[in-house]
């Protein structure tokens, strides 16, 4: 991935920056542009809005065969999360058994490294879950 | 608009073909649908072509033009169009012909379909069909496409109690199926057993649970009711074509229990056709986790949101059963090269319509559907076909 690609996307990855509709208060993430329920309504008004992290796990997988970017990593959790705020999002539950995963968990996100691009290149980071207290 | 017909069709061997190229299998599947329609170069007005990715396959874009060369009609200058939506690339080809046939802009359109997945090595293969979900949103963060269905399928399980031995039932069903197509790439009987004994690749999808990487392409001519005549005795009229789009990330749709552009896809195309889903006699649905054809038969209508893997255990689904699905194997057994899929289910039904799929001719067939998914279910395309 070029080093434009991953820093354009730091705001996201790292802070959990999405956007709220000032016409009728969703939140999405990743930002949007236009809100899909207001439309013509939302433009101008979609503001940017951080997540707190908190969520809900909606459903989940253990990834046994992995894409190249987690060779070695397998197996690994991987959750869609309803957010505290509405929206969803898809991203790997760390710090915790497997056989603690159950729809309905708590998750809280945290900071962590997702990939490196080769030994030389940029290592990239961004949100992962885990348990909430 | 004006009523079209499918007066043609071509597939090749799907499977792991080393001795054959893009070209080769694009050609292939052309020049067996333009003979089957009985129709010659000079009666083409267009080509659509569908394809997902063979610039990441092998390195080619440009297929349309591609397509007219090997075809031997580059030098009619005939349009030649590629489109694209994943894998339901070539579902979405027919529709763009069929539009344009229905318009009036042409009479007699080649579409195909192809994909040459297994010049790169597997792995390869699958990060590439990543690339039909969220890339920035999803594969980043270590979602794989079949990790994707899998949280649709851990969904399923958990709010209608869907077992896994129903999810290997659609298998185990679309490789008997398969047995008996001489172009599938697996054709061989599997058992529950052995589905639920499979490697592991995304809990709770086994690798037998997954349709594999293939290379294959198919072809169908259409062109418009009236002029079907001039071709053939045996034309096959397309009661409906419709498209529906979504979220392309699963994690922006308004549910994970169906594929909401499916239902919408259904709507639209059992709107068009006039009829009711209790009217489809088969369908080829996109099998390509066994958990996807089960949201598929509820999202078509043909069985109640959650009862689809009860309906799936119980044989409803079989050969014999209320609504077959999937007598060409599915993309579990007969293959899925992803840009010739939507196409070669088009070339099944009508093999079912004509009387002329053999061993796996089902009683009654005299209106089919096919549907044909995009990514994790981004893009949906339905054709109703009925006999005449």
């Amino acid at each position: 991935m070029s080093i434009a690609r991953y820093w354009r996307e730091i705001p996201q990855r790292y802070n959990l920056i999405g956007t709220k509709c000032g016409s009728c208060g969703r939140v999405y993430f990743p930002p949007k542009a236009i809100c899909p329920v207001c439309r013509r309504k939302s433009i101008g008004k979609m503001e940017e809005y951080k997540l707190k992290g908190t969520g809900t796990v909606e459903t989940y997988t253990i990834i046994h065969t992995p894409p190249p970017h987690f060779e070695g990593e397998e197996p690994y959790a991987i959750a869609l999360i309803k957010m505290d705020e509405g929206c969803y999002l898809v991203g790997e539950i760390v710090d915790c058994d497997f056989e603690e995963i159950h729809i309905g968990m708590k998750v809280e996100a945290c900071f962590r490294r997702i990939e490196e691009d080769g030994t030389r290149g940029a290592i990239q980071y961004g949100y992962k879950f885990r348990k909430a207290e | 608009m004006r009523e079209v017909a499918v007066i043609g069709s071509g597939v090749t061997k799907f499977g792991e073909l080393w001795e054959k190229s893009l070209a080769d299998l694009v050609a292939e599947a052309g020049i067996t649908a333009i003979m089957d329609a009985g129709i010659d170069g000079t009666d083409i007005d267009a080509m659509y072509i569908g394809g997902m990715s063979a610039g990441r396959f092998v390195g080619q874009e440009h297929l349309g033009a591609l397509a007219a060369e090997v075809s031997g009609l580059s030098e009619m200058h005939i349009p030649s169009t590629r489109v694209e939506a994943a894998c339901a690339s070539g579902g979405l080809a027919l529709h763009s012909g069929y539009l344009a046939v229905a318009s009036g802009a042409y009479d007699t359109v080649v579409v195909g379909g192809a994909e040459k997945m297994t010049d790169v090595a597997g792995k390869e293969a699958t990060n590439i069909l990543a690339s039909a979900a969220s890339r920035e949103w999803e594969a980043f963060f270590g979602a794989t496409f079949p990790g994707l269905y899998a949280l649709m399928a851990r969904y399923h399980m958990h709010k209608y109690g869907t077992t896994p031995e129903q999810l290997a039932s659609v298998a185990v069903k679309n490789h008997h199926n398969g047995s008996m197509n001489p172009n599938a790439q697996y054709r061989r009987e599997i058992t529950v057993e052995e589905v639920l004994n499979s490697t592991m690749v995304a809990d709770p999808l086994h690798l037998l649970d997954c349709s594999p990487i293939t290379d294959g392409a198919a072809a169908v001519i259409i062109t418009s009711l009236d002029k079907a005549k001039e071709f053939t005795d045996d034309p096959v009229k397309i009661r409906a074509s419709a498209q529906a789009s979504d979220s392309i990330s699963l994690a922006g749709r308004s549910r994970f229990d169906a594929l909401p552009a499916t239902i919408e896809a259904a709507k639209r195309a059992y709107k068009q056709a006039g009829i009711e889903p209790s009217d489809i006699d088969f369908a080829e649905v996109h099998d390509c986790f066994t958990i996807a054809e089960i949201m598929a038969i509820e999202d078509l209508g043909f069985f109640k949101k959650g009862e689809g893997g009860k309906a799936s255990e119980e044989g409803l689904t079989a050969l014999d059963g209320e609504i077959p699905i999937n007598t060409s194997g599915g993309l579990k057994s007969k293959g899925h090269p992803v840009g010739a899929t939507g196409i070669a289910q088009i070339h099944e039904l009508l093999l079912q319509l004509r009387g002329k799929a053999d061993k796996r001719q089902i009683e009654k067939a005299e209106i089919g559907l096919a549907h044909n998914v995009g990514g994790s279910g981004g893009t949906a395309v339905i054709h109703i076909l009925e006999a005449i």
